[in-house]
């Protein structure tokens, strides 16, 4: 059962679609994820059979049903620990979880703190549209301050969570970040989820564009995103904009990271500061990069720092090194027992 | 010196001291020994909820009650025929409860004025006209227990430690059992401390000697209680968790499954946590989540996956559970729920036993949710009952509940070993993958059972998505057909339903099968209800006793059996809840005999019930 078979030819992007009818709104940013998905899993090596995807509710927890692969559709928020337990019962599985902002920072909150700070070895895909679209609009945990939904006529006064430091604060070993609209960089983020053994959790910046269209404003627009958004790369200075004349510096006085244009103020390229995936520190702040004014969001891998070994392994190695030593008949006869006659 | 020995039928003992006193342990020390000796038993464990109470409280107080015999024992016994109190607290609490004419034996030197007040008492009632009617044996404990570990140097408070021992050793003298088991168990238990195995084994002797040399008064005899005449075979004894843990590992192998439990420590559900993490010899993966939901959906996800999902609980944790059981009811995914019941609603009391999840475990959900719900009736009864609830897990692809209480799951009782070859078994075939030409849909059923095929990820061809969403009765795939949701509702319960028909037909545990009365229980309740109806039928009563394991769905020949009794009365530690659900599936005339005490049954309060439903007038000659 658990062995992975060796595809005999390439499979396609075809062989990784279902024969569902995809059922997004028209324009939702969730379709061009599950094409980059089907296109990426045979690049990957993946095979139908070994690769399953769960997820909990929402617009986006509808995505197994367009993979022809296995699929599980739970509940709401509880995609974690269902995950988890495909992976006890056959670790060999490649398992992809697929959350949104209230699935996974509101009610499974707590799930999703659990599954990474264990470790699990499962790609964790979190879609973020700041909104509840599948109940029609409300506001979410990932909602900026002020916004007016159906439950907030008056604007939301809940402060927003930034879904990398949550994972990051939760132990995960692995936290990137792409755009629904990043076709060239979102299978390379995929790819590194797929091969870092261990939790990789990946934020998706994605637009709803029934209930928060544009959401992510300027941010994923076409004409700034380049200004706003860091590209990062391991070992690479963080270089940025139209005309890659900016970078993040450390500043020492305020203790944070910050944008600066390379040639102004006495700043050189030398000066900028270079990318290292396995410094925490360094990624707790790259996590919280953008909010400021003029400051891009950090893409890519923000940290990567793989375990020596996974949540499964180190659980099913436990069972593995007592099995067999005692029978169900040994421990039951064994102990203090007499005779009747 | 020659005590002379009185033979006894049967004795109730009950330890009680304060939490730190270390009665459980002297309990289940005494237990061991008794088994051994080949008397029948049954034990109770009854303890606070708090880890530590403040010492010398009354709310502190932990007992441990054994009743045990040459004669077959089916319950802890109504009062207790010896107390042993290790303070004021433990006086005050169990006094009322000890049969008049009862020997009570107190350890003195725990009485000081601090803990007579903390007690609430104002002088000490020792010597006092309060304890007339009991025969008292007032013993500085304390002070002995000092002198005989004197010499190990252990510090005053440590030392004092030891004051059970001495207590178990005295005990152990006077119904004649070996002190060789508490020995051994005391040497392994510290054996990387030695110093207090020592004073232990020390006081435990101490005790003893007390017993075999001091110059006690008349009253204070020798017992000797003989084995029991019980079905040849090899015994030991077991607790309801411990039995239920094996019941389920056994239903793994037998399923030819990995079983995987998911769970989240809970009282008095967690003996099971650790149990089935300590078999890890067998294979058996247990997973501790971080809440009772993340708990049961690591066990669907493990069923998903091929697996036997199982996850365990109480009433609480069970609450939260619901939501995912609708899942698995909905996919159809094999899984096992245990719940040990204890007092409810909301935190309740979480120590002490009720059936009060009946209600939960048979019309909880949202949805038109049905899963069978099996019981246990008494510690080495859930080893049989674990197996069973795999097996119709696997067999129906549906969820499990099975009902135990913390009665039972702390409970200890001889066990008359299984015979593990002897037992059948029920393999699961995976669907394998499809052969040319053949389709595959993961909702295509057994025409018989109904159950869903079982393919599991890993399997090349069978590849499929299920979830919460209704599903087309064909293809499996998400439809929401108002036709289709009629169907498969309907399939559901017939599924459900149908398992009426695999099991065993409803039988009478004792008298006939019509008559004037009948005595229905469920659970826990099995040893009073038995012993009740035995005294009952030896008076002349016409009473037989019906003792229900399937609740849903039940035997087929229940309602038929139940119209042949003039009246019924149905015992339960809940406000009613089987009788409720007797009225309405078979319209009889089920009268309730409730007790929410947290406290089980006693033989008298049920025995009284039968007299007052067959009065004597009706008792007419033939």
């Amino acid at each position: 059962m658990n062995e992975i078979s060796t595809p005999t030819a390439k499979l396609t992007i075809k062989d990784f679609t279902s024969d569902q009818e995809v059922r997004w709104c028209p324009g939702c940013g969730d379709y061009a994820i599950l094409k980059c998905m089907q296109r990426t899993l045979p690049e990957l090596g993946a095979t139908r059979e070994n690769t399953v995807f769960v997820s909990g509710i929402g617009c986006s927890s509808r995505f197994p049903y367009y993979m022809d692969t296995y699929g599980f559709h739970t509940i709401h928020g509880r995609a974690p620990a269902v995950a988890t337990g495909v992976k006890l019962a056959n670790p060999d599985l490649d398992v992809w979880m697929i959350t949104g902002d209230g699935d996974g920072l509101s009610i499974g909150g707590n799930h999703l703190l659990h599954i990474l700070r264990r470790d699990v070895d499962i790609n964790i895909l979190l879609f973020n549209n700041k909104i509840y679209g599948l109940t029609k609009g409300q506001f979410s945990p990932t909602s900026d301050v002020g916004t007016r939904s159906p439950s907030t006529p008056q604007g939301s006064v809940d402060p927003s969570l930034n879904p990398i430091s949550f994972a990051l604060g939760s132990g995960a070993r692995f936290a990137a970040r792409t755009v629904d609209t990043a076709l060239k960089h979102m299978p390379g983020v995929f790819t590194r989820a797929h091969g870092f053994k261990g939790a990789s959790f990946v934020e998706i910046l994605q637009n709803c564009i029934v209930y928060a269209d544009e959401t992510w404003g300027p941010v994923t627009q076409k004409k700034t995103a380049a200004d706003l958004q860091l590209l990062l790369e391991n070992g690479e200075r963080m270089i940025f904009g139209a005309e890659r004349n900016k970078g993040i510096i450390f500043n020492r006085e305020r203790f944070a990271l910050e944008a600066v244009v390379i040639g102004e103020s006495g700043i050189t390229e030398d000066d900028i500061l270079v990318h290292d995936e396995s410094n925490l520190q360094m990624a707790r702040m790259l996590a919280e990069l953008g909010a400021g004014e003029g400051e891009p969001m950090a893409m890519g891998v923000l940290y990567a720092d793989e375990a020596d070994h996974s949540y499964t392994d180190a659980v099913l190695a436990q069972v593995e090194a007592e099995k067999g030593k005692r029978t169900l008949k040994d421990m039951i006869y064994g102990g203090q027992t007499w005779e009747v006659k | 010196m020659a005590s002379d020995i009185q033979v006894l039928e049967s004795a109730v003992v009950r330890f009680a001291g304060d939490s730190g006193d270390g009665m459980q342990l002297t309990g289940s020390q005494f237990t061991t020994s008794t088994a051994l000796s080949g008397s029948d038993l049954a034990t109770f464990p009854d303890f606070p909820a708090e880890i530590r109470a403040p010492v010398g409280t009354t709310f502190g107080v932990s007992a441990f009650q054994i009743n045990f015999g040459a004669k077959a024992i089916k319950t802890v016994g109504d009062s207790p025929d010896v107390l042993v109190a290790m303070n004021p607290a433990a006086l005050k609490v169990n006094l009322s409860n000890l049969r008049s004419g009862g020997l009570l034996v107190v350890d003195s030197g725990a009485f000081s004025k601090r803990n007579l007040q903390k007690a609430g008492y104002e002088e000490s009632p020792l010597g006092t006209p309060a304890l007339d009617g009991y025969q008292v044996i007032d013993l500085d404990i304390s002070k002995m227990t000092l002198e005989a570990v004197k010499k190990f140097g252990l510090g005053n408070k440590e030392a004092l430690r030891c004051k059970n021992m001495w207590t178990l050793g005295m005990m152990l003298w006077m119904f004649s059992r070996k002190r060789e088991p508490v020995t051994k168990w005391l040497q392994n238990k510290f054996s990387k401390m030695p110093q207090i195995a020592e004073s232990n084994i020390a006081a435990l002797n101490a005790g003893h000697a007390f017993g075999e040399t001091a110059e006690l008064s008349a009253t204070f005899k020798r017992y000797q209680i003989g084995a029991t005449q019980s079905e040849a075979g090899t015994y030991r004894t077991v607790t309801g968790s411990q039995a239920l843990s094996w019941g389920l590992a056994q239903g793994g192998e037998l399923a030819g499954l990995q079983i995987i439990l998911g769970s989240y420590p809970i009282t008095p559900a967690s003996p099971i946590l650790h149990a089935l993490s300590g078999m890890k010899e067998l294979g058996v993966v247990t997973f501790q989540a971080e809440d009772e939901i993340a708990a049961i959906c690591a066990a669907i996800g493990a069923s998903f996956a091929g697996s036997l999902g199982i996850t365990s609980s109480s009433g609480p944790g069970i609450a939260l559970k619901m939501e995912a059981m609708g899942l698995a009811i909905s996919t159809e995914l094999p899984l096992v729920i245990v719940n040990s019941q204890r007092g409810g609603p909301s935190t309740g009391l979480p120590t002490k036993t009720e059936q009060s999840d009946l209600y939960q475990a048979v019309y909880g959900r949202n949805g038109d949710a049905p899963v069978p719900v099996i019981s246990t009736r008494s510690p080495g009864d859930c080893f049989e009952v674990a197996i069973e609830a795999c097996r119709l897990a696997v067999k129906y692809m549906t969820p499990v509940m099975l009902l135990t209480d913390g009665f039972t799951a702390n409970a200890a009782e001889p066990w008359k070993l299984p015979d593990l070859d002897a037992l059948t078994p029920f393999k699961v075939r995976h669907t394998g993958t499809p052969v040319e030409g053949e389709s595959f849909s993961p909702f295509k059923r057994d025409p018989k059972t109904l159950a869903r095929n079982w393919a599991v990820p890993g399997t090349p061809g069978t590849e499929h998505r299920i979830g919460g969403i209704e599903k087309d009765f064909d293809s499996g795939h998400i439809s929401y057909d108002a036709d289709n949701h009629q169907k498969m509702t309907d399939t559901r319960i017939g599924k459900i339903a149908g398992i009426a028909a695999d099991i065993p037909a409803q039988a009478v545990e004792q008298g006939e099968t019509t008559g004037k009365l009948a005595v229905v229980g469920w659970g826990s309740t099995f040893g009073p209800i038995s012993e009740a109806v035995k005294m009952a039928r030896a008076e002349g009563l016409d009473v037989s006793h019906i003792h229900i394991r399937y609740l849903n769905p039940f035997p087929e020949n229940l309602g038929a059996l139940l119209a042949g009794y003039d009246k019924i009365i149905v015992p339960e530690m809940n406000a009613g809840q089987l009788k409720t659900m007797l009225r309405d599936q078979f319209l009889v005339d089920a009268k309730p005999l409730n007790k929410v005490s947290g406290l089980p049954f006693k033989i008298q309060e049920i025995l009284d019930a039968i007299r007052d439903e067959i009065t004597p007038s009706q008792q007419g000659g033939e």
